[in-house]
């Protein structure tokens, strides 16, 4: 921790042991940023408030859906969990960091040609489970895709267009 | 005139935007100024409010309180009946009535307050169940507890049961299950006395809020404004609830002058808003001994919660496909929506109908074995063909072929030589733990479109738009809630009008920009709304012609050339559509016969099942879809909304399971509420049979509902098979399984 200061005016009303800020420096999607948060504050919320990357969704708040998955030094984690101080000097990517300058990941390209996308509200954390799974496992089975994407719901596709969207992104 | 889209697996129009996480949804939205808004509701089931006090160390000067006393216009949500009120003016009759709203500008510390208001309830008896409100053992709504009920006749059942060869008899049930769109309810308003009500949310028919919202605010339609963002998920849950969230960020708006934002966490959402009906069917059947159906009685009742809100409109789906796709001459329906002190229900796909549908196709396989034929042969004997009628006396006109798709999805599904082969396997099996095998099946239809005169009501509108660029924009309040509109809008309208998918826009549905296309519910939008968008453009294409613009073969440039000229000699083109309903559409409100749907889509659903002695867990292993849905205008599209819709009615059958504690979902949390993971569902296969159908565009009917009606009855049917015993209620979870075979 660098420092910390006693919150102003009304939130510091708040008696909680979240009334103090401090400064977190990280890496988010290649660049660096430095926010200031309450130690306690939820990884997804500062990213969805503080730097406005509101790709990344909450479904649930206690990490059963995965809606919120983004990627911290290399593992994919569910953001609603992850208290904002835990985050401090981390690499982190989000939906937003996938594609570069531009062009899709395969993973994305593949979600919108075999409809593995539907409502979209799981797709960014559900993108982010699948790109790690194939970082880990080039060309998963079909137990290990269910099995790599198993802390995703996804209450759109009953799952099938997820699973092919996988394999055809690793048959690119 | 090359371009062909119809039938083809053309990408998601806005799928970029959701792969990269660039689409906005509600709660990525955020207003100059804006406050956060939180509801406080009733802390009991029904009674008297005697005070309300706002309590603890909060700055409540800060904060913007709205009660009953500040509702603008007239306190109820506009719908059926306008019995429930925006915020509980006295008295509460579920618990979690909204009673006060508060807004701060700090989100966290609204949320201290909301637990710092404390509401106190003089209570009175409350009842839960549909056994205590069919009993009047308290009467809490009107004179009998009675929201809306039905009769069905068609012959005379009452002649039948005396000389009858077999009279078999069963109940069943069905439990809540709560839609679990995975992103939450929510809504942002702006509201003042100059500019109106603006309200941006999730939601599936903005003209439902918009209506509501006239009604609250008691303001002209023109000051109120309602606009869809990206909405993650419906099924029905964001049909009617969105007037109720919407009207509550927009009186604090109203009050406050600022923007108010109220978007519910997963557990408010799940304990507060609407959830399937539960259900209760007695079903009693006359049958001769060559197995052919000679009358059956049904009594249907559903659980409304404590506000009529959608229950007569849920109801009346659930009655008219109680009877399912057989030819009976005698059949009696009695059907009741009655109230209890929990939530109001409301929409969840397949509305009524997967109910009264689970019950039936249990229902068919135990009258089948009474009869001594196999579920197969006995469903041939009574399978409904053109020109036969239903229980509502329509006339079937469609070419349907039951027993060719039954064939069909039995041989997909290699049933008859697995029935055997489990049959042995089980056989040898017994007395050892192990795992038993079963394969079952369901027939069933779904009405596409609203009920009998429903469309005609309606007067659904689409307009089409042609810019100076030779685009050409579609605007219909149909919303994209993850099923396709943007897409299956863009197909229809580029392959009437000939020119590139990319040269159709779809208008973001916002009621100060979009005509009422009505509620994007029912399995309504590809082939009612559709087809209204096909006649909108040829509309266009029409008026450029007959301005000698446009020749009668032409091409994509030609056709821009020709909307340039247009709007350059006439300012504007655009055109409109409204509903006429097929021809030879009858349909008798009161005596609820004559034709209940246009058309109908037809399915055989079959599952494979194992059922585990050691751990008492019913697995699905394997799904068979077949369906006839007339053309599949996108088959990706299509196929996705089958899986998603099947992997819901597993979720229904084995794993939803709403705890109830004294009216409220006690289990209001993903992480004991069960959802089917990527690791639960089996393989579901998919598989479509077309069958144009006249009056649809490109020759679809409806397709979104359908798969929530069938897996239920063909998993118990397929459990029954490998166990031996038949269940009759869902959800069916493993402690019910232990408690059955623990010995």
């Amino acid at each position: 921790m660098k420092y910390m200061v006693f919150l102003p005016s009304i939130t510091g009303k708040l008696k909680t042991s979240t009334g103090f800020f401090m400064q977190i420096h990280f890496t988010v999607n290649g660049e660096e940023r430095s926010v200031e948060v309450f130690p306690m504050a939820r990884l997804l919320d500062v990213l969805r408030e503080q730097l406005h990357l509101t790709g990344t969704k909450e479904g649930c708040g206690e990490g059963e859906c995965g809606a919120c998955t983004v990627v911290i030094d290399g593992r994919i984690v569910n953001s609603c969990l992850v208290p904002a101080a835990q985050a401090n000097g981390a690499e982190i990517t989000t939906i937003e960091g996938v594609a570069v300058n531009g062009e899709l990941h395969a993973v994305q390209q593949a979600f919108i040609d075999h409809g593995g996308a539907q409502c979209g509200i799981c797709t960014p954390g559900m993108i982010l489970a699948a790109v790690d799974l194939l970082k880990r496992i080039p060309q998963p089975n079909e137990s290990e895709i269910r099995n790599g994407l198993a802390g995703n719901l996804c209450r759109c596709t009953g799952y099938m267009k997820i699973f092919e969207s996988v394999v055809r992104a690793y048959q690119k | 005139m090359t371009t062909h889209t119809i039938g083809k697996s053309v990408p998601r129009k806005e799928g970029r935007k959701k792969v990269t996480g660039q689409a906005l949804y509600v709660d990525d939205l955020s207003f100059p100024e804006m406050l956060h808004g939180v509801t406080v509701r009733s802390p009991a089931a029904r009674g008297k409010i005697t005070n309300i006090s706002f309590d603890g160390d909060i700055p409540w000067d800060e904060f913007i309180i709205v009660t009953a006393k500040d509702v603008p216009g007239a306190n109820y949500v506009a719908l059926i009946l306008n019995d429930q009120p925006y915020l509980a003016d006295g008295f509460v009759n579920h618990p979690e009535e909204p009673v006060v709203l508060l807004a701060h500008a700090d989100k966290y510390l609204v949320e201290e307050a909301r637990r710092n208001v404390h509401i106190t309830v003089e209570e009175q008896p409350a009842i839960f169940s549909l056994a205590d409100s069919l009993a009047k053992k308290e009467i809490i709504w009107g004179e009998d507890n009675v929201f809306k009920k039905f009769l069905v006749d068609k012959g005379n059942v009452d002649d039948v049961w005396a000389s009858a060869d077999l009279i078999i008899e069963g109940e069943y049930e069905t439990g809540a299950q709560e839609q679990l769109y995975i992103e939450n309810n929510g809504a942002i308003a702006i509201a003042n006395a100059n500019d109106g009500v603006t309200v941006w949310g999730s939601m599936q028919c903005p003209y439902y809020v918009h209506k509501a919202l006239v009604k609250l605010f008691d303001l002209p339609e023109e000051k109120i404004r309602i606009i869809q963002t990206e909405t993650g998920g419906g099924f029905g849950g964001k049909e009617e609830y969105p007037s109720l969230i919407a009207g509550h960020a927009a009186m604090l708006a109203w009050k406050a002058g600022k923007p108010v934002k109220m978007i519910y966490d997963r557990a408010e959402d799940m304990v507060a808003t609407t959830k399937r009906h539960p259900s209760h069917t007695r079903h009693k059947t006359a049958v001769s001994k060559d197995g052919k159906l000679l009358a059956m009685e049904i009594d249907f009742v559903i659980d409304g919660g404590a506000y009529c809100t959608l229950s007569p409109v849920v109801l009346s789906r659930g009655t008219i496909h109680a009877a399912g796709p057989y030819v009976c001459p005698n059949v009696r329906i009695h059907s009741k929506a009655v109230a209890t002190n929990v939530p109001p229900h409301g929409a969840f796909r397949g509305f009524g109908a997967p109910q009264s549908i689970f019950a039936l196709e249990r229902h068919m396989d135990k009258v089948a074995q009474a009869v001594g034929l196999s579920p197969e042969e006995f469903r041939r004997r009574n399978f409904i063909h053109e020109g036969e009628t239903t229980a509502t006396s329509q006339i079937i006109r469609e070419r349907v072929d039951m027993d060719r798709l039954l064939t069909e999805a039995l041989k997909l599904s290699d049933y008859h030589s697995k029935r055997e082969r489990f049959a042995r396997e089980n056989n040898a099996s017994n007395g050892r733990f192990s795992k038993k095998r079963g394969i079952g099946f369901a027939s069933f239809m779904h009405g596409a479109g609203f009920t009998g005169s429903g469309e005609v009501y309606l007067q659904s509108v689409v307009s089409a738009e042609a810019t100076a660029e030779g685009k050409v924009r579609i605007l219909a309040a149909s919303t994209e809630i993850g099923q396709g509109t943007n897409t299956i809008f863009s197909q229809i309208a580029s392959e009437t009008l000939g020119v590139d998918f990319d040269s159709i826009e779809i208008v973001q549905p916002d009621t100060g920009r979009v005509p009422n296309s009505g509620p994007t519910v029912a399995s309504r939008t590809s082939m009612v709304v559709g087809k209204l968008v096909e006649s909108a453009v040829l509309g266009l294409k029409q008026t450029l012609a007959g301005s000698g613009l446009l020749p009668a073969e032409y091409s994509e440039a030609e056709f821009k050339r020709a909307c340039a000229g247009y709007i350059a000699q006439f300012g504007s083109l655009k055109t409109s559509s409204t509903y006429q309903p097929p021809p030879n559409v009858h349909w008798d409100d009161d005596k609820y016969q004559g034709d209940a749907y246009g058309a109908y889509a037809w399915a055989i659903y079959v599952a494979e099942v194992s059922f585990d002695e050691l751990t008492y867990e019913a697995r699905v292993e394997d799904f068979v879809a077949l369906q006839e849905i007339g053309r599949v205008l996108n088959p990706v599209l299509a196929a996705g909304q089958i899986e998603g819709g099947v992997a819901q009615a597993i979720g229904f059958t084995l794993f939803e399971n709403v705890v109830w504690k004294d009216g409220r979902m006690a289990n209001n949390q993903m992480t004991n509420y069960i959802i089917p993971t990527p690791a639960d569902i089996p393989p579901i296969r998919v598989y479509f049979e077309e069958n144009p159908y006249a009056y649809g565009p490109g020759g679809a009917k409806g397709i979104g509902e359908l798969p929530m009606d069938g897996a239920a009855p063909a998993i118990l049917n397929a459990i029954e098979n490998a166990t031996g015993v038949s269940f009759t209620e869902i959800p069916l979870m493993p402690e019910r399984l232990m408690e059955t075979f623990i010995k």
